[in-house]
């Protein structure tokens, strides 16, 4: 499909002889809110990996935006990963820089915006995320777990990318912090337009953010489509998901045949 | 129609962004057109921005964005600089991008924190003062607190790290036989062959058991083990402390009620105790071959007497107090990988700083004691 913005093709990921992804493929569309969900271990994250190639796949193929990325010269890969913004899990800032340094850091990179500027949009991200900007001065030990996650974002956005990653982005997070994140993120997903891909097994955030849901599951990829359908689906690992009591508080209202 | 004048390359198909200027029933019309985006404006704000300022002065002019092919915040910001910060009197914009316009407009952009002064000479100097006399103290309390636990392991010997201590000797110890073996060879060597010239000179080829073996049993040998493990297991000591402080492992330990000196420090100190005179007489016992083969092939001095006049020619001493020297030179390694490991805060900067730190001081410290040595026992061991 040419207007995917990630492909994956029949991809299939061993290490050491330890197979954890068989044959998946999957296609994200623009504008989609793609949730992969997936039990601890399923091989979420190295999908995710994958899919930015920091990992390559022992077979198949990862297409992003259109362009396979195995038989990519670096230049390209790099400029392809120029439209990305990943938010790690722990967040990844860099420890040695400040709050205001770690988000200017891509702004830099692009050597075609002046100081000012820089500034200004540093300051405008961290208004964004809904941070206060006397948190630029800081280094990242300084900050909580959830100003971690909001500054990440803010660098994840740093670069207006057309794609972005997230890794458990509620893991770590208080209720009420993990809900403002959450809405936060889809505000700027509406106002900007960007697709999403979200690994997580936070349920509420699922029915609360995502426009497509992938489950993995025994290494593939067993129901993927609308939240409300795929949670349908009769896999045991989806029917154990729904009969859980979070899977039932948060999807509760759905009525099932 | 279009009367004004263009930037050139405007076109949406490369990205550019750009914009044109129309007028349509007696208005001005400024048309933005193409990506107005971080990679659509690419070096050409100030570009644009000179071009569009006058049309910015003039408040009857109509500003159309419904033609933009794309904006992001940075195409948000331009305008909003364009328009002096001001959202202007008419313009028309596609409701999907409302949303970002009124938040771009909106906002106020922050003020920025005012900077930290550069401190005073003043404050540098008790800073100074006050980190040495914090730095002190922790070693004096790192040292005793080996001292609290190595009686208590004598009280109660069973249950002393005995593995972590036996996995250090291991790592410090055995994996470090190659390289002291193979810089002590090759000292013995240069040592051997420099002497040989001067001695064949003199006409005393048998001087050189003498030189050998002083030098190489009481000073070179204690100092290049103990320099090489300073490099290879200090430097490693400091670092894993260091990564285990950022990781929280040492307060999970902490937590777990295991103490952290008795179950990291003091294995260190313990195993490098151990394990550095052990390297050193590796060291002197390599070297000293080194040294002999090489005489034998310059001199001519026979592999049978050169070991038959050791015992004579080097009092027993000497070796001794290599060994000695090679104890000490363990606890300092040891103590002082550890004390900066444990001074390691959680960022990356920190940990490259102690673990330079640790390699530098250790070997400094080594050089110091090996001098009060020399100085101590001047009088002992030599001809």
């Amino acid at each position: 499909m040419s207007g995917a913005v990630v492909a994956l093709e029949h991809v299939s990921t061993a290490f050491h002889g330890h197979v954890i992804h068989e044959d998946i493929s999957l296609t994200v569309n623009r504008k989609d809110i793609l949730g992969l969900v997936g039990g601890s271990g399923s091989g979420k994250t190295t999908l995710m990996r994958e899919m930015v190639g920091l990992m390559q796949p022992t077979s198949g193929r990862v297409r992003l935006f259109g362009a396979p990325l195995d038989a990519l010269p670096d230049a390209r890969l790099a400029a392809l990963r120029n439209r990305c913004g990943v938010l790690f899990q722990a967040g990844a800032l860099f420890s040695a820089l400040t709050v205001f340094e770690n988000i200017a850091f891509p702004l830099r990179e692009v050597r075609t915006i002046d100081q000012s500027f820089i500034r200004d949009l540093v300051y405008m991200k961290l208004a964004l995320v809904g941070l206060d900007s006397r948190v630029a001065v800081r280094l990242p030990a300084e900050l909580s777990g959830g100003m971690i996650k909001r500054v990440a974002l803010a660098r994840a956005l740093a670069l207006e990318p057309e794609l972005l990653f997230l890794d458990e982005p509620t893991s770590g997070l208080d209720a009420v912090t993990a809900e403002t994140f959450v809405d936060s993120i889809a505000s700027l997903q509406s106002e900007l337009g960007f697709t999403v891909v979200v690994v997580t097994h936070d349920l509420d955030l699922v029915h609360d953010l995502c426009s497509q849901l992938a489950i993995l599951a025994d290494r593939r990829l067993v129901a993927h489509g609308p939240p409300q359908e795929v949670m349908r689906s009769a896999h045991p690992f989806v029917q154990s998901l729904r009969t859980s009591i979070r899977g039932q508080r948060v999807f509760g209202a759905m009525s099932y045949p | 129609m279009r009367t004004g004048k263009t930037l050139e390359g405007q076109d949406t198909i490369t990205g550019h962004a750009g914009f044109a200027h129309e007028r349509r029933t007696g208005e001005d019309i400024v048309v933005l057109t193409g990506y107005w985006t971080l990679r659509g404006l690419g070096d050409r704000i100030p570009a644009l921005a000179r071009a569009l300022k006058p049309y910015a002065a003039r408040s009857e002019v109509h500003w159309d964005l419904t033609r933009l092919a794309a904006v992001d915040s940075v195409g948000a910001l331009v305008l909003r600089r364009i328009h002096h910060e001001q959202r202007p009197a008419h313009w028309a914009i596609r409701p999907e991008h409302a949303a970002l316009f009124r938040r771009w407009y909106g906002v106020e952009i922050p003020a920025q924190p005012p900077r930290r002064l550069p401190p005073l000479p003043l404050q540098v100097a008790t800073r100074y003062a006050r980190g040495a006399l914090d730095q002190s103290r922790a070693v004096i309390t790192l040292i005793g607190q080996f001292v609290l636990d190595t009686g208590a392991i004598l009280r109660d010997p069973i249950h002393a790290p005995w593995a972590d201590i036996s996995a250090t000797i291991y790592e410090s110890g055995a994996r470090a036989l190659g390289i002291t073996a193979l810089v002590g060879s090759l000292v013995g060597i240069v040592m051997s062959y420099l002497s040989a010239l001067e001695l064949r000179a003199f006409g005393a080829p048998s001087y050189i058991v003498n030189i050998l073996g002083i030098s190489i049993l009481r000073e070179l040998g204690p100092l290049l083990a103990a320099i090489l493990v300073a490099g290879r297991s200090g430097s490693a000591m400091t670092a894993e402390l260091g990564v285990m402080s950022v990781t929280e492992e040492l307060d999970a330990l902490a937590a777990m009620g295991v103490s952290r000196s008795m179950r990291l420090v003091l294995p260190k100190i313990v195993a490098l105790a151990i394990v550095v005179p052990l390297l050193v007489a590796w060291t002197d016992i390599i070297g000293l071959t080194a040294g002999m083969i090489t005489a034998h092939l310059i001199l001519g001095v026979g592999i049978k007497d050169f070991l038959l006049s050791i015992p004579g020619s080097v009092p027993v001493i000497n070796p001794v107090l290599g060994l000695i020297k090679g104890v000490v030179f363990g606890v300092v390694i040891a103590v002082v990988a550890s004390h900066f490991g444990l001074r390691v805060k959680p960022n990356t900067q920190s940990l490259a700083e102690e673990t330079t730190n640790s390699v530098v001081t250790s070997i400094t410290m080594m050089i110091f004691v090996d001098a009060m040595f020399a100085i101590a026992f001047r009088s002992v061991g030599l001809p």
